[in-house]
This record gives structure tokens, C-alpha cells and sequence, in this order.
């Protein structure tokens, strides 16, 4: 077995008094795609916001590479080779696309290891080089989802948090983007994918949770999970 | 010849209240909020420059002293009124900014007692002749601090690793969170800046007329405020444009008999009616409202 990167226990959060994660406990191992399914207000967002350290939880820990992260500061999380990519893109508007690269490695110091990621994320993603003196606002959503993921690549991380990537795209980015998820890992990243499209997030990962209200309600391997009728029923539109 | 002197003397205005507007501009761009008490950090700065005169005697240490000074209370200010209240309700935190306002001119007034105090070593007198007419120095000195202030500025928030996380931090802080930067150490930055501007406008105020009173900030502040509305609150460049342009219309208006009188109506005026033209000010951007 690959050693686990990311470990959650009995996490529990709260907004006010609504009870948003009910302890849940699970785990992602290094080079793995893991995916978290679950319908709107299941608490996927909430769970990547707290391992990242945007929001605080009431009880439980988040251990990652054995290390307990779970009162580390937000932006002391980026230097230990966890990065997260917003829901929304949330790239900066009005920093050109190559500045916005430049804000993803704000933590690295090494200056020619920056260069170098930087022709890597190029490499990827053409396009984004083309328009590199653009302002990030005027890219397309598309283009904006792959700066948001290439900036991501800019911290070098380990472990990738990726919340609604394919949000808002047509069907044919879709397609696109989830072919990017899974190069990460083919380049020896780890993923942790939050998803509304269930069946190309299964057909892409190694691992699967399903989250209901706050509670995790089912687990296991894609692809014995893609088959469960349950799982077809709700959350794959099949009958 | 006299539109043209009335104009370089409304720039020369308006440097000083476009370098007062780019402290409230900043703060409200990175850390969300009206700090009211920009105006009385002038002030405060102003007192400091005064008892440094009259303890070493050179304008220059003065000067260096204020810039200092008016840093350490900008930061100190921010971590113990305003850091408390992140996340607070907006209203929250300005009746805490008009608070601070209220307790740096007591204190000064306490410290200082209520009577105008006439730093004269500040004043830099004389002028520069053009036929009949004068430009005082202190204009010109005003101006040429006006420029460097705003090129420095611009260079180190466009350019510098410091200055593109302070726009990433005021265009989304919990993405900028997300990138690694210590976004409470941007919002000390970003105080600290407009402290140090504050400062070096309290001795463009003085060096044309040395009368220090507890409430020499107030209306700069209030006027900065206005230019910073205008341009676009959030703005820098709108605080240099809006700064600009309010010193120019003061003394235009100052220049014509009938209007002179009105001169603060019409600074007024023309802010209800940018902000009936364009509610976000001239440079000012729509917020999108994210959901």
C-alpha cells in the first residue's frame, strides 16, 4: 500500500448552529484520484474549505503527510505542498494571466525551480502562454478554469484540492478538463476532486465517497461504485 | 495667466489630497473598510513633527520623525481597533474608525492642549515670479513630492511581488489566502503605506501654512475622502485622479469671485453628481457580486 497523504477524522463543522459536517472521516493515498460526490449543500465545499484551512471545525483533525494541519493558518497550508482550487476559479481579475501564474508560486523562493514549472504549465497548457500578457478577466471560462489549475501547478504541490472544476464549462471543456485532472496524475500529483458531475468524476478516479448531509454514506473503488444501483439512481441519472 | 496660475495651484492642491485619498483608497481596496481616522493620523503626525522641531530643530528630522511615527501608529491602530473586528459588520467597524478619530484629537488635545501651535521652521516661504505673478515654492515642492509619491507607488503596487499580492488581497483575500499570502500582513502593509503618505501630506499642509491645531486633519481628510469617491474608492489611480481634480475645481473656484465663497458647495456638488453619473466613481469598477 501507498502511504496515505491526506487523513481526515471525525470532522465536524458548524455554521452557526446548523451542523454542516457530521464527523467525517476519510482518506486519500498518495497517487491517488479520490473523488467526494454528493448532491448541493452535502457539505463538499465545506470539507475542502477546512482542510485547507478556511474554515475552522468544531471537532476533528486533518493530518497531511502524518502532520496535524488542522489549526494551520490558510496561507501556511500552500508551502506544505497542498494547494486548493476554488469553486468559481476565483482567479484574480485584473493581474494579467502570467501574474496570476506568478501568485500561484507566491510561497517559492527558488526562482529558477519557478521558471521551470512555469514552461511546464505552458507545455500544458498553450494557450494560456499565448495570452500570458492578457488580463485574466477577459479569458473565456474555460481558459480561466485551466489558469486557475495551472496556477495551482505553480506552488508544485503534492496533493491537488479541486472543488467543481467542470462548473459553468459546455460539455466539450468538460471533456478537457477532466483529461487535465487526470494528466496530474499521470505527472505523480494526488487529487482530491469535489464533483457535481458524478459519472465523469467516477470515470476518472481511483476512489469514491459519497456525501449526504454532512455524513459520508458510502465508500469505495470507482469502479465497483459506477455499478452500485443506489449510486446509478441518484447521483449517475440511470434508472 | 491668472487660469493658469489658479490651475497650478489646484494641482499643487490637489497632490496633497490625492496623496491623503491614495491612504483611504488603499485600506478600503485591501481591507474593506473606511478608516476615518486617516485624517487625524495627518494630525497626529503634524504633533510629532512639532516636538521633534522643537528637540532637534531641523525640518528634515521633522519630517523623518512624522513618517515614522505616523507607521508605527497606523499599524498599531490597525491591530488593535480594526484586526479585532475582521469579519465584523461594516457598521461595526466604521463607528470603531470614528471612535479612533475622536480619541486621537482628544488625546492630542490632552498632550497638546486646544491652542493653534505655528511650527514657523516648517513654513518654506518665498515664491517663484513669472511677470507679475507668484508660484510660492512650497507649490512647486508640493508638486514635485506629489509625483514621486504617485510613480513609487504605481511602481511598487504593479511591479513588486509585495504590491501584486496587495491586489490579489483586495481583489479576493480568501484566494489570496489560498495562494500563500499572509493576508493580515498585507493589510499592515497597506496601513503602514497610507500612514507614511499621511504623514508626508501633514508637511505639505504645514510648509505652506504652519498652524497646528488638534483638528487639522479633519477636513483634508474629509476633502481626500471626497477626491478618493470621486475616482473610484478602491481605486489608486482613481485617488490620483480624484485628488487631482478636486484641487483643481477647489481653486478654480476660489479664482472666480461669485463662486468663491461656495467653494466647498461646489467641491460637494461635484461629488453627488459623479456618484448620480457614475456611482462607482470615474475609475472605479462595478463589483461583481459573487455568489
Amino acid at each position: 500500500m501507498s502511504e496515505t497523504l491526506l487523513k481526515v477524522e471525525n470532522l465536524e463543522v458548524y455554521y452557526g448552529v446548523i451542523r454542516a459536517l457530521k464527523g467525517i472521516s476519510f482518506e486519500v493515498k498518495k497517487g491517488e484520484i479520490v473523488s467526494l460526490i454528493g448532491a448541493n449543500g452535502a457539505g463538499k465545499t465545506t470539507t475542502l474549505h477546512t482542510i485547507t484551512g478556511l474554515i475552522r471545525p468544531k471537532n476533528g483533525s486533518v493530518f497531511y503527510k502524518g502532520k496535524d494541519i488542522t489549526k494551520t493558518p490558510a496561507h501556511k497550508i500552500v508551502s506544505e505542498g497542498l494547494v486548493h482550487v476554488p469553486e468559481g476559479r476565483r482567479i484574480f481579475q485584473s493581474l494579467s494571466v502570467y501574474d496570476n501564474l506568478l501568485m500561484g508560486a507566491y510561497t517559492r523562493k527558488d526562482k529558477s525551480g519557478i521558471e521551470e514549472t512555469m514552461q511546464e504549465v505552458f507545455r500544458d497548457f498553450p494557450r494560456l502562454e499565448e495570452r500570458k500578457k492578457q488580463l485574466a478577466g477577459t479569458l473565456s471560462g474555460g481558459e480561466q478554469q485551466m489558469l486557475a489549475m495551472g496556477r495551482a501547478l505553480l506552488a508544485d504541490p503534492e496533493l491537488i484540492v479541486l472543488d467543481e472544476p467542470s462548473m459553468g464549462l459546455s460539455p466539450l471543456l468538460v471533456s478537457e478538463i477532466f483529461e487535465i485532472v487526470k494528466s496530474f496524475k499521470e505527472a505523480g500529483k494526488t487529487v482530491l476532486l469535489v464533483e457535481q458531475n458524478a459519472k465523469k468524476a467516477m470515470s476518472i478516479s481511483d476512489r469514491v465517497y459519497v456525501l449526504e448531509t454532512g455524513s459520508i454514506t458510502m465508500s469505495g473503488d470507482a469502479s465497483e461504485l459506477i455499478n452500485d444501483p443506489s449510486i446509478k439512481k441518484a447521483y449517475l441519472g440511470e434508472a | 495667466m491668472k487660469f493658469l496660475i489658479a490651475l497650478i495651484n489646484g494641482l499643487s492642491a490637489g497632490g496633497t489630497y490625492a496623496i491623503i485619498a491614495l491612504g483611504y483608497t488603499m485600506v478600503y481596496g485591501i481591507a474593506k473598510m473606511l478608516n476615518f481616522a486617516h485624517g487625524d493620523v495627518i494630525m497626529a503626525g503634524g504633533y510629532m513633527m512639532f516636538v521633534t522641531l522643537t528637540l532637534l530643530g531641523h525640518p528634515l528630522w521633522a519630517v523623518a520623525a512624522a513618517v515614522v511615527f505616523c507607521v508605527v501608529l497606523g499599524i498599531v491602530i490597525e491591530r488593535f481597533a480594526y484586526r479585532p473586528l475582521r469579519g465584523a459588520s461594516p457598521l461595526a467597524v466604521l463607528i470603531t474608525a470614528i471612535g479612533v478619530s475622536s480619541l486621537l484629537q482628544s488625546l492630542a488635545q490632552i498632550l497638546f492642549g486646544s491652542a493653534t501651535k505655528m511650527p514657523v521652521k516648517l513654513q518654506i516661504s518665498g515664491a517663484f515670479k513669472i511677470g507679475s505673478f507668484d508660484i510660492a515654492y512650497s507649490t512647486l515642492i508640493t508638486l514635485a513630492v506629489t509625483v514621486v509619491v504617485m510613480a513609487v507607488l504605481t511602481l511598487f503596487v504593479n511591479y513588486s511581488k509585495t504590491g501584486r499580492a496587495m491586489i490579489a488581497v483586495s481583489e479576493d483575500r480568501d484566494a489570496a489566502l489560498l495562494m500563500g499570502i499572509n493576508t493580515n500582513a498585507i493589510i499592515t502593509i497597506t496601513f503602514a503605506i497610507g500612514s507614511a503618505l499621511a504623514a508626508i501630506a501633514g508637511y505639505l499642509m504645514l510648509c505652506k501654512a504652519p498652524s497646528l491645531s488638534t483638528t487639522l486633519g479633519a477636513m483634508p481628510g474629509i476633502k481626500a475622502f471626497t477626491a478618493a469617491v470621486i475616482g473610484g474608492i478602491g481605486s489608486i489611480p482613481g485617488a490620483m485622479v480624484g485628488g487631482i481634480l478636486l484641487g483643481v475645481i477647489e481653486s478654480l473656484s476660489y479664482s472666480v469671485p461669485a463662486l468663491a465663497p461656495y467653494t466647498d458647495a461646489v467641491e460637494f456638488a461635484i461629488l453627488i453628481i459623479v456618484l448620480l453619473v457614475k456611482p462607482s466613481g470615474i475609475l472605479g469598477k462595478m463589483r461583481r457580486e459573487k455568489v
